[in-house]
């Protein structure tokens, strides 16, 4: 039994170290821990924007002279498997440094996991603030935009409008109350005034749209805040259109305008709705955004996702961070994280702040249209975080670790 | 008034779906006892398939008959997995066939990314029926109206099938008295085969006919099996009204629960669910099972005995070998080996009751689940020491089976593992949306074992004395004259009434016992992981263990063990490779036709045959 299983392991390790070898024989390795077959709609245009930067990077010679290369591995969406990968990635594959995840829980445990190991971890888009704030630490660092601010962001243009009774309706887990929790802080200290009247929180990718429509309606309210994604959002729309629950309505949504979600709907795009996105249809020429648009089409043949855009920038900043430091061990990896500054991404300068481990990525927010039977992203602005995030003295006192 | 009956319409429509796929679910069962977990599949595949051609075919001709060949289409489909895959393992010990359906789902789910890519499609709109229409003024789309229409003469249309043709006869028949009906002459293989391209053909249509109101997405398999299960069950196996009346009384109450219980949404069908079994244990319109229905298919078992002098040097020798391992091995193949001794003592606590005692429990991952949330709300909470923490996590672990076994020992077979998996989805969605207590699926992070511990070598011994020492304690107990009165509740109830033993309390301790070890191999997971998510109480998890018990072999002692140290290496192995959801499965498909006992059950004939006197032959 034994014996067969050493074998067994063996022969597994040289038929994934096979192509590895080949290629080169001294690379910096990263561990990429992703959902690849359970959120394979999320996770391949994210691989194809870090494979576009690691063929930059490596072109111009690498860093610190050597190849960058990623090896990638399915967690399945499971917490425990990502952390047994992990420690496979830093003990036997050689990795220095961990990345990756896009659901909250799976980047929480490899967060806590680098915590106690002492490894280095970019979380690449799990996008729940815990991770940097009540459930920060030193080791683990956050590239994509968190909840709070892309919230604060919508209620901000809220605000604006004289909208007083607001609905909900947002995924009934960690991710969709936190998004509403921060929506509902940022608007009401923006305008005390405002009131919510109805909240509904379906189960997440089990919608049941007739219903929450219906029951909406029933709260007759002025404005509208949507946290519901993926195939909930499509049921939504399409329920929410026919019984006419949108009309003389705002409605703010948080991620509705990602390609991941937009594109999809087709001609059902929901026309007015402002939201959270990615125009990368809208940039101008001559712009770093529209030359990432152009490289990531001309190497893919597909048009870029927002997790392309942070595929792109997740190794990037990898690369950036280690040629800061000179060296690949987990404290020079830290030091070089922290308040680490790289200059030239598709969205300007991009750094990582000192006080929270969050980098400065910021978001696009803009109106829903239909162009040519598509929804689009119009009248869009990219706001950088500042202004949106908690102060620094609220951020000290929620991260525990430091 | 008027909003009461839109939302009850608003119900009805979405019953229809769930009464296509259920009954396609109940038909299959009631027929072939298959518990066909790859029935989402099918569903999923017709949305897919429906998609494809309805973008292919034009007009309101085409939108309908795209959805008529999307049914046959899946109902061949269905064929040829019953053929080629079923049909080799009927008589496999009862629900043997479970293990076969989850490698056809991990099949069909890396089939449908290669053939229909990772992006979800929306649904097309039926043509001439967008929009809504007013009834008492409030909106009711179109589509709802027509939906809610055609379910009942599908419904019309099965039953006569089922009670007025001599297809339907021969149907019910072959679900009285299988082996009467073969002697009969029918061939039973077509029957089979007939009655799973049925169900499979209702669930395509099913997907493809909720396309207008939704879409195609590669979640959509493990999304409604759920709901299906329990309308299955609410209504009785096998029933087809009953899973119509069921759809709807789940659909309805879903959409009520929707406007007064927003939070509820996911565990309001459970709680129906259990309210149901706890009631009427056989569903609404179900039949008791006849007891020995569903017998022991094959030769009855031999009577267990401890291992002869061989067996205990190798087993002696393997322990021996793990002790020693750290003195050469590298340190990620430790980490492996205590997730693969945690696995085998959580998968040996549901041998321990499904083996010896009889009892296919379908929600143990509450037990496993529960014991590693005892233990981390405990440190996250109170700060309580690693050490009293870890040793709470079996112990509250064991007062859970104790309280959820109090309930689901009334009932055996299929009702029984099924109202298990309520009450684990019960304990499920309490961890996933009692956020001040759990954190919901932000987990509890942070769960490190004391500094002693910390190192991988220390937690390696650790795990070995507590996993390894939990699965000899079962198979003491196993050993014991507990164990044989277990195992004779199980062979023969009345028998066992009639020499004192109470099977009932029997198999009530048991059941504890097993959540202990459960909970023991869950507080030793937290620690080896610094965390904890409802993931480990998913129905997925519970199933896993399911899977290794199976695939190890029932009627073995070292099933659960060997099945949990296979499924680690081989899971381990493949998830390197692109396409590892497909060679899993088909591996899983493989040793399912290959070894129909179970690896250490074939492995053991193998051994007998060998010996040269073969103890099957005791007829």
């Amino acid at each position: 039994m034994t014996f067969t299983r050493r074998t067994l392991l063996a022969a597994a390790a040289a038929l994934t170290m096979a192509p590895i070898a080949a290629m080169a024989q001294d690379t910096i390795k990263i561990g990429e821990i992703n959902h690849y077959k359970r959120m394979a709609a999320f996770a391949e245009p994210y691989k194809l924007g870090i494979e576009l930067a690691l063929t930059e990077i490596n072109d111009a010679g690498g860093v610190l002279g050597k190849p960058l290369e990623f090896i990638y591995r399915d967690d399945q969406g499971d917490p425990a498997e990502a952390v047994k990968i992990a420690e496979e990635l830093m003990t036997r594959d050689g990795a220095v440094m961990l990345t990756g995840s896009i659901l909250s829980h799976v980047g929480l445990a490899l967060s806590s996991f680098a915590a106690e190991k002492d490894y280095l971890y970019l979380a690449a888009e799990p996008l729940a603030d815990s991770l940097v704030w009540s459930s920060g630490n030193p080791n683990t660092f956050r590239l994509r935009a968190s909840t709070w601010i892309q919230a604060a962001m919508l209620a901000e243009e809220a605000a604006k409008t004289d909208a007083i009774r607001y609905a909900t309706i947002a995924p009934n887990y960690a991710y969709g109350q936190d998004a509403v929790a921060a929506f509902k802080a940022n608007l009401k200290k923006l305008k005390p005034e405002v009131e919510f009247v109805a909240e509904q929180w379906p189960a997440l990718f089990k919608i049941d749209a007739g219903a929450e429509v219906q029951a909406i309606e029933r709260a007759k309210p002025d404005a509208i805040y949507n946290v519901t994604f993926g195939t909930d959002l499509a049921k939504l729309v399409r329920e929410g259109g026919d019984r006419g629950l949108f009309d003389d309505r705002k409605v703010y949504g948080l991620l509705s305008g990602e390609p991941e979600y937009l594109e999809p709907l087709g001609d059902e795009a929901p026309e007015g709705w402002f939201v959270t996105g990615y125009p990368w249809y809208g940039f101008d020429e001559g712009t770093p955004e529209q030359a990432f648009v152009d490289a990531y089409m001309a190497a893919t043949g597909e048009s870029p996702k927002i997790g392309s855009l942070v595929g792109y920038l997740n190794a990037k900043s990898i690369a950036a961070a280690i040629e800061k430091a000179g060296a690949t061990d987990t404290a020079s990896l830290i030091a070089a994280f922290e308040g680490l500054e790289i200059p030239d991404t598709p969205i300007g300068v991009l750094s990582y702040r000192e006080i929270d481990n969050q980098s400065t990525m910021g978001a696009y927010v803009g109106t829903l249209a239909l162009q040519d039977g598509k929804g689009v992203m119009v009248d869009w602005t990219y706001n950088s975080p500042d202004g949106y995030m908690p102060t620094d003295e609220e951020i000290k006192a929620m991260r525990p670790a430091e | 008034m008027a909003f009461f009956f839109a939302q009850f319409l608003t119900g009805l429509a979405n019953a229809s779906s769930l009464f296509l796929v259920a009954s396609g679910l109940s038909l299959i069962f009631g027929v072939t006892r298959i518990v066909n977990f790859a029935h989402g599949s099918l569903y999923m595949l017709g949305a897919f398939i429906g998609v494809t051609l309805m973008n292919v075919l034009p007009g309101t001709v085409g939108f309908w008959a795209a959805i008529l060949l999307t049914g046959l289409a899946v109902g061949a489909i269905g064929a040829f997995v019953e053929m080629v895959v079923l049909r080799p393992i009927y008589r496999a010990p009862e629900l043997f066939q479970l293990v076969a359906t989850f490698g056809v789902i991990l099949v069909i789910q890396d089939l449908a990314l290669m053939i229909w890519g990772a992006e979800d499609r929306m649904g097309p709109r039926a043509p001439g029926l967008r929009g809504v229409w007013r009834i008492f003024g409030e909106p009711v789309p179109k589509y709802d109206l027509v939906i809610i229409a055609i379910t009942p003469f599908i419904l019309f249309a099965l039953w006569y099938l089922i009670t007025k043709t001599r297809v339907g006869v021969l149907v019910r028949a072959a679900t009285q008295d299988r082996e009467m009906v073969g002697a009969l002459g029918v061939n039973q293989a077509w029957l089979f085969t007939g009655v799973f391209a049925l169900g499979s053909a209702l669930a395509g249509w099913g997907g493809a006919l909720q396309l207008p109101k939704g879409g195609a997405d590669l979640l959509m398999d493990f999304n409604i099996i759920g709901a299906v299960f329990v309308v299955v069950v609410i209504g009785g196996m096998g029933s087809l009204p009953g899973a119509f009346i069921a759809a709807v009384l789940i659909s309805v109450l879903n959409v009520f629960g929707v406007t007064y219980l927003p939070q509820s949404t996911l565990v309001l069908m459970f709680v129906v669910m259990a309210v149901v079994l706890i009631i009427r244990p056989y569903g609404l319109l179900g039949r008791e099972e006849v007891a020995g229905e569903h017998g022991q298919v094959g030769a009855p078992e031999t009577p267990i005995r401890p291992y002869g002098p061989l067996g205990q040097a190798m087993v002696a020798g393997l322990l021996l070998l793990l002790v020693v391992l750290p003195f050469f091995a590298d340190r990620f193949m430790l980490i492996l080996l205590i997730d693969m001794v945690v696995f085998a003592l959580f998968a040996a606590s549901l041998h321990f009751i499904l083996g010896t005692g009889g009892l296919v429990s379908f929600g143990h991952a509450a037990f496993f689940g529960g014991g590693a949330y005892a233990a981390a709300l405990l440190v996250y909470h109170l700060e309580t020491p690693m050490e009293i923490a870890f040793l709470f996590a079996p112990f509250a672990a064991g007062l859970l089976a104790l309280g959820i076994g109090w309930f689901c020992i009334r009932l055996s077979g299929v009702y029984f593992a099924m109202l298990t998996l309520a009450f684990s989805q019960l304990v499920w969605s309490m961890a996933y949306q009692w956020r001040d207590l759990t954190g919901g699926d932000d987990g509890l992070v942070n769960i490190w074992p004391s500094s002693w511990l910390g190192e991988t070598t220390p937690f390696y011994y650790f795990t070995l004395a507590f996993g390894i020492g939990g699965i000899l304690v079962l198979r003491h107990i196993i050993h014991s004259p507990f164990g044989y009165a277990l195992r004779a509740g199980r062979d023969s109830p009345r028998q066992a009434e009639a020499m004192g033993i109470n099977v009932k309390r029997v198999q009530h301790a048991a059941f504890a016992m097993a959540g202990v070890m459960a909970g023991l191999a869950g507080g030793i997971f937290v620690f080896s992981k610094g965390s904890v998510f409802p993931t480990e109480l998913e129905i997925g998890a519970s199933f896993d263990a399911l899977i290794v018990v199976f695939l190890g072999g029932v009627k073995t002692l070292a099933g659960g063990v060997v099945g949990a140290g296979f499924m680690t290496v081989v899971e381990d192995w493949l998830t390197r490779l692109e396409y590892w959801r497909l060679l899993l499965g088909l591996v899983i498909i493989a040793v399912v036709i290959i070894a129909p006992e179970g690896i250490v059950g074939t492995l053991r004939s193998r051994w007998a045959k060998f010996r040269g006197h073969n103890e099957e032959t005791v007829k």
